[in-house]
């Protein structure tokens, strides 16, 4: 703490002093209550400050926050001419909070929450409205692309012309530079032979040639001996990026290690927002139902871009039997595992803790910080070393096993046997959080109760199930009910250690027989092929619906005083 | 103490130590094994508890040094540890530090100051809280993406990104400090205030000062949690240097490759300094862990 002096001088300031004498005008119109607060001079015009380094400072704090609003200005508007307009929706109204926030003096003691609002918002409130958006949509890995850039891509197509093609030789045109040498007879598709012009290029180092490189008409072939097969194929990545363009305007691209041939970008635009495609001759349609562009016999071309597809994801959960049968399976797991892991983490807990409250005990703090050892452990380190215990062939725990028993269990071949090892490993990661927690609730209870007791005869366990636990489970309930939220969402367990596996048979997304319903979300979005973002969103916003009940019914058990 | 003691007291003491030891001797057994194994030969070999065939090897790979084995052949280190690491350390301090500015401003409002929609908000950042980031990590993902074209240091495959959104945690943080700040008497600032101080002058000179304490177990409470992220590193980071240790360890015990031996080394190195600050803190993390996120 910096002694008084340090902070003497800036108090007298003739500001701060006549803000004081309002707030008290401020605080005789409301009811005078017993907890001191303030107002954060609410509402006061600001005065010209007499000292130049606070002005100053001001000053400086005034540009950062116009800057930071122009920087946020300009996030809106690049996400709103890329289509992006949730995006530069959530800026907009985070760049008008700010902008209020931050020029009105009657929100001054918002600015303080600001900051931090808007972290949350931003990266809390909004990924989980965009989430719920998300599941409504067709958004996967085959419709990512917005349908502006999908109708891009397409265009941007190419496709040789078929039975045309220019044979070609390279020429050394000294500096290490070559010469491509288009000879002049050119094949037409129908085998007879339409004498054109030679054509050549300008010498050019092919390590660094451009991308597109004219030609124009030759007489003969250069004056030198054409460099052989073996130097086409050294070549052959820097001449297949070449686009050559012969003066008519025909663009050719390299066909084989002997020939050019031309070009000619696949689709052509038409008005009324179909595509023809020269290749086939038929027409693309834009299905905006699907996302995709269609053509005329109905089949779909890949990439599509994302579109409103209803409640199509939530049938699939609910109805399609190949989603629904693992789902199930899945959300019943989900519940037992974490109700389980909620009931042995508290009795561990609880029973090492009255243990640990026992009077006659010596050495207590020894076994305190030893006990509450697994905690201290990063989760991801100790879920690691429990990978490697209880691996099949290696792991010391079926070493053990098998030496004394001559069994050595499939911990993680076996749905049920891998179940086991989670809810074990959980157990050992788990209660020493309700140890922690049991240990300071036992402390609250009044010790004459227990004197009261053993007058009355009562026994140990008398004591535990008629004093001890009656009397901390009612402030327990609500961080019981936080962990099983916690277990219920206890994505990293379930991926370090089983990642899932084994996997249910006849699953038509990735599901395993150990997933938790987070880990299930995790891998239809983000691992395999498909990548169906929509249907992770769906079963995202059923834990969402579950996770907000848990909580309401936590708040209400709490009473939380604010 | 009770005045009226039961009997047969001292066995069943006798029974509660054994009790306890059988038990903390079952807990300790894994961290005790890891520490045997890191200093074992070879990558699944099996021994006793105090290694006989000890070896430094698994060590020398771990901090990123090549081995020499005995017939001369050399093993590079498998995985950059000290780099990842350092990433964790990075972005730990740094998002720690973001956390404990926005959280202090934003409990010192909550505890003194009365405004419009203080109790809504408080209650709100309390039910928020509870949802994990897994849930919107397609959100999430979306967002950086999106964000990274316009800003590099946000996209994807970024610290920045791994920073920023570890501020979706701050309302456990604010509720901490929240109730820290509410249980320092007020009277302290009032006087400042009459003398002539600003709101923010008494926030800064009187209250922080006091606060030392309660600010310094926040920021290792977020430290920690900063360090054991794991959803979130894992699908912004893609680069293997720019992983951080929760990502990255998980390589050593891959379906095909299992380094057990490296994995030892590796854990024991970069999970000692955590477990260790953890015990000495131990008394103030709990109380923050266990009492302020909840208690009103």
């Amino acid at each position: 703490m910096p002694p008084p002096s340090a902070f003497a001088l800036p108090f007298n300031n003739p500001r701060s002093r006549r803000s004081g004498a309002r707030r008290g005008a401020w605080s005789a119109r409301r009811p005078v209550i017993s907890m001191y607060t303030t107002n954060a001079s609410r509402g006061l015009p600001r005065h010209r400050s007499r000292h130049t380094g606070e002005r100053y400072s001001r000053w400086a704090m005034r540009a950062l926050m116009a800057l930071l609003t122009l920087a946020l200005l300009w996030l809106v508007v690049g996400f709103y001419l890329n289509g992006q307009w949730m995006f530069a929706l959530l800026f907009l109204v985070l760049d008008a909070a700010l902008a209020i926030v931050f020029t009105r003096r009657q929100l001054m003691s918002h600015r303080y929450v600001f900051p931090a609002l808007a972290g949350m918002g931003v990266f809390v409130i909004f990924p989980l409205l965009y989430t719920i958006g998300i599941s409504f949509s067709n958004y996967s890995s085959s419709n990512l692309l917005s349908e502006q850039r999908v109708r891009e891509q397409l265009l941007a197509e190419t496709y040789r012309v078929p039975g045309e093609t220019f044979s070609f030789q390279l020429f050394a045109a000294g500096d290490s530079r070559v010469q491509l040498f288009l000879s002049g007879s050119r094949a037409a598709g129908d085998g007879t032979d339409s004498r054109v012009e030679d054509l050549i290029s300008p010498p050019v180092r092919l390590d660094e040639a451009p991308a597109t490189l004219p030609l124009k008409a030759a007489s003969a072939p250069p004056d030198a001996e054409p460099l052989g097969v073996r130097a086409v194929i050294r070549n052959r990545q820097a001449l297949g990026e070449l686009t050559l363009v012969a003066p008519d305007g025909t663009e050719l691209r390299l066909a084989g290690l002997r020939d050019f041939a031309p070009i000619q970008s696949r689709y052509r635009a038409n008005d009324d927002g179909t595509l023809s495609d020269r290749k086939t001759g038929g027409t693309l349609t834009p299905d905006p139902a699907s996302g995709f562009f269609v053509t005329d016999d109905g089949q779909r071309i890949t990439p599509g871009w994302p579109v409103a597809v209803g409640l199509d994801n939530y049938q699939r959960v609910l109805f399609d039997p190949a989603v629904r049968g693992p789902f199930l399976q899945i959300f019943v797991w989900t519940f037992a595992f974490a109700a389980l892991t909620v009931v042995f983490t508290l009795t561990v807990g609880f029973v090492l803790a009255s243990l640990l409250q026992w009077d006659q005990l010596g050495g207590k703090a020894t076994y305190r910080t030893l006990l509450i050892l697994p905690y201290a452990v990063p989760a991801f380190i100790s879920i690691l070393i429990f990978k490697g215990m209880f691996n099949q062939q290696y792991g010391e725990i079926n070493l053990i096993l098998e030496s004394l028993f001559g069994i050595s269990p499939d911990w993680f071949t076996d749905p049920w046997l891998a179940r086991g090892m989670l809810l074990i490993v959980n157990t050992w990661l788990g209660y020493p959080y309700m140890l922690l927690l049991c240990m300071g609730l036992i402390q609250s209870i009044p010790r004459d109760l227990y004197e009261a007791s053993a007058v009355d005869g009562g026994g140990p366990l008398t004591n535990l199930f008629r004093i001890t636990l009656p009397l901390i489970i009612k402030p327990l309930t609500p961080l019981l009910i936080a962990a099983f939220a916690f277990n219920f969402n206890n994505f990293v367990l379930i991926t370090l250690l089983t990642g899932g596996a084994p996997d249910i048979i006849g699953a038509s997304t990735p599901a395993g027989t150990t997933d938790l319903l987070v880990s299930y979300t995790y891998r239809i979005a983000f691992q395999d092929a498909g990548q169906n973002f929509g249907l992770a969103a769906a079963i995202a916003t059923l834990i969402f619906v579950v996770v907000a009940a848990l909580s309401l019914l936590n708040l209400r058990l709490t009473k939380v005083k604010v | 103490m009770p005045m009226v003691q039961p009997r047969s007291i001292r066995r069943r003491r006798l029974v509660a130590h054994l009790a306890l030891l059988v038990f903390v001797a079952l807990v300790v057994f894994p961290l005790l094994l890891v520490i045997s194994i890191s200093f074992r030969q070879g990558n699944f070999a099996t021994g006793n508890l105090i290694p006989h065939d000890f070896s430094l090897e698994h060590w020398s790979l771990a901090l990123g040094i090549p081995w020499e084995r005995p017939d001369g052949s050399v093993v590079q280190p498998p995985f950059p540890v000290l780099l990842w690491l350092w990433n964790s350390i990075k972005v730990a301090v740094s998002s720690s530090l973001l956390i404990l500015l926005l959280s202090t401003t934003s409990a010192y409002a909550f505890a003194r100051m009365r405004f419009a929609g203080k109790a809504p908000i408080l209650k709100g950042m309390l039910i928020f809280q509870m949802f994990p980031p897994v849930l919107s990590l397609v959100a999430l993902y979306a967002l950086f993406d999106r964000l990274g074209e316009y800003v590099t240091w946000l996209g994807i495959n970024t610290h920045g990104a791994l920073i920023v959104a570890s501020l979706g945690g701050v309302a456990l943080h604010i509720w901490t400090i929240k109730g820290y700040f509410e249980s320092i008497d007020g009277s302290l600032e009032e006087a400042a205030m009459v003398d002539g101080a600003s709101t923010w002058q008494a926030f800064r000179h009187i209250l922080l000062p006091l606060s030392v304490p309660i600010l310094m177990v926040v920021f290792i409470l977020a430290f920690i949690m900063s360090i054991m992220e794991y959803p979130m590193a894992s699908v912004l980071l893609l680069d293997e240097n720019k992983l951080t240790l929760a990502v990255g360890a998980q390589q050593y015990l891959s379906d095909h490759n299992q380094r057990w031996g490296d994995f030892a080394a590796a854990a024991v190195l970069s999970g000692l300094p955590i477990t260790v600050a953890f015990l000495l803190c131990q008394r103030w993390i709990v109380g923050g862990l266990t009492a302020g996120g909840v208690k009103g």
